[in-house]
């Protein structure tokens, strides 16, 4: 079984269009009918829903943000009376108020299907074995990857998060084919096989589907190494749906976006002007079929950019690359845009499992000026000066490479970068504009 | 025959290497060879100590990031020429001298000199085929 549902997933991208703007007119009338936020904004901008006359004019619609959610809490932006609403799932809410979603029995069906498509992507089908090893609750991890493996026929082993050691011995005696869970989960329930002396031999294991943070492709190699699987990247947001909006097929290039349900758009986070197929910026979806919450435009904070060209794996749905960094910490240097994630990866191609690195901004005579602080680790220190030398001089090249700006290098000493709440500070702007 | 020699990596800011040979007293470990090495940024500290494994430990235990490395402790003679013999012996056999250092000596007629180089092997056995005095380890710690 190579897709779920070939018809969609494999859909000529006019036919796509075609439905993606129908659902788009609806789901447009449906917000201006019964969402009074989405009303008002609509009106301000004197707009109404007879204005879609095209996918294109999606771009005259509103964004919507996380504030907005916050600021319509608890159930300000449902789009059908409560007693349609099914399920509750909700943000945890770190930062003030959490961020409520609502599905009704529609919606929850939605989600399932997405959820399917991503599971077959990645090798399961009704005779898997799914450990989902993601939390269950208010979060939507351990209950949206559970209605996808249902949908597909195959066992689901509902065993949540945490619980290590038994996680493993059950892995082991129900023979588990797909695990689920966040990347880091992963290489903990890794070392945790290793201290219980169990070889990934005795594991029938095939795949995990992996999300919920950010990864790096070094993270990916440890993890299909230490448990001889094939790792996939799955993305989601619970204000679009959960995981499922985003999936990795078996070519491991670009997670395709359930679009027939979910229209992406990449904007300039700053102008918020719409940018073109490979370019990189704040990734924007439309919701285009939900019923309980459906979005306008909602900014995920998250950049990346989209591709079109048919995958290797014959699904049309558009790739969106890795998510490369948050536009919260965004910074611009000489007009360009650089992520502390762009150098992370510089430095873990290095060779350097988690490197710690500093970024100093400042403006000399007018100059923006990067300065990328490296700590030295034993792994890569010698005693040969040369050698050092050669190291910044690497690291120089391949970080101006990336980002196509240049930088001053300089290595420091271990701990000498500050550390708080036991991460490391990664920018530090000392601009005075 | 090899000397373990301990290297730390050291910012250029004041007070770093006061704060190294400080751990070092503190451990009661007594540094007979010391050189450093340095650039605009950084500099790479060498040393020989009596106490290598102590020395590399308790450094580690203070957040340095150091390093053990094998190196040659020959003795030359010391009148004018006596460097240059040794170093004409390693030059014919293409053998490449990373860095190299003197020792705060202490024998009378004698230059003490630490040499780090490329083919360490074959650099020992060429060595004593020219009958150079090659220093074991034990007795260069306890200089
Ligand atoms: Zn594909």
């Amino acid at each position: 079984m190579r897709y779920w549902d070939e018809h969609i997933e494999c859909m000529e991208r006019s036919t796509l269009q075609e439905i993606q703007f129908k659902r788009l007119v609806e789901t447009v009338k449906r917000v201006y009918t019964s969402v009074p936020y989405y009303r008002k904004k609509m009106q301000e901008r004197g707009i109404i829903p007879e204005d879609i006359k095209s996918l294109d004019d999606l771009k005259k619609l509103p964004f919507t943000t996380k504030q907005d959610l916050r600021d319509n809490y608890p159930y300000g932006l449902f789009a059908v009376p409560l007693s349609e609403i099914v399920r509750i799932h909700a943000s945890s809410g770190t930062t003030g108020k959490p961020t409520v979603v609502g599905y009704t029995k529609h919606d929850i069906g939605i989600w399932s299907e997405v959820m399917a498509r991503t599971l077959v992507a990645a090798g399961a089908d009704k005779h898997s074995f799914v450990q989902i090893a993601y939390g269950y609750g208010l979060f939507t991890g351990g209950l949206g990857v559970h209605y996808g493996a249902e949908r597909i026929g195959a066992s689901v082993i509902p065993i949540s998060s945490g619980n290590t050691r038994r996680q493993i011995q059950l892995m082991v005696d129900f023979g588990t084919t797909v695990l689920a869970c966040t990347p880091s989960y992963a290489l903990y329930l890794a070392e945790t096989m290793e201290e219980m002396e169990i070889d990934k031999s005795q594991l029938k294991l095939k795949s995990g589907v992996f999300g919920a943070e950010p990864w790096s492709e070094n993270m990916r190699k440890e993890i299909e190494s230490k448990l001889n699987i094939k790792a996939y990247d799955i993305y989601g947001l619970s204000e679009i749906i959960g995981p499922g909006v985003s999936f990795e097929c078996e070519y491991q290039c670009g997670m395709h976006i359930n679009e027939d349900h979910f229209l992406p758009e990449i904007i300039n986070p700053e102008t918020g002007e719409v940018l073109g197929e490979g370019e990189y910026g704040e990734l924007v979806f439309t919701t285009i079929t939900k019923e309980g919450l459906p979005l306008i435009r909602y900014r995920t904070r998250d950049i990346t950019a989209l591709h079109y060209d048919r995958c290797k794996c014959g699904r049309t749905l558009v790739r969106m690359e890795k998510v490369i960094g948050r536009t919260d910490d965004m910074i611009i240097i000489r007009g360009v845009n650089v992520f502390p994630s762009q150098i992370e990866s510089v430095l873990l191609e290095m060779g350097e499992v988690e490197p710690h690195y500093q970024l100093i901004v400042d403006r000399i005579n007018n100059l923006d000026v990067l300065e990328v602080l490296v700590e030295v680790s034993e792994r890569m220190f010698s005693d040969e000066v040369k050698k050092l030398e050669q190291l910044e001089k690497k690291i120089t090249k391949a970080i101006e490479e990336t980002l196509g700006i240049s930088v001053k290098v300089r290595l420091v000493e271990p701990k000498t970068i500050e550390r708080s709440e036991g991460k490391a500070k990664r920018v530090i702007d000392k601009r005075k504009i | 025959m090899f000397v373990k020699q301990i290297s730390v990596f050291l910012e250029n800011k004041s007070g770093r290497l006061a704060e190294v040979t400080g751990i070092l007293g503190r451990h009661d470990i007594d540094i007979s060879a010391l050189s450093i090495a340095d650039t605009t940024d950084f500099g790479i500290l060498r040393l020989i100590v009596n106490k290598p494994d102590l020395a590399l430990q308790v450094l580690k235990e203070n957040g340095f990031t150091v390093s053990a490395t094998d190196v040659i402790a020959i003795a030359v003679e010391d009148k004018p020429g006596g460097l240059a013999k040794v170093l004409e012996i390693l030059y014919k056999k293409d053998i490449g001298i990373e860095y190299m250092y003197a020792f705060v000596g202490k024998l009378s007629d004698q230059a003490l000199v630490i040499l780090k180089v490329e083919k360490a092997d074959e650099a020992i056995e060429v060595l004593k085929e020219n009958n150079v005095k090659i220093l074991p380890a034990e007795e260069v710690y306890a200089l």
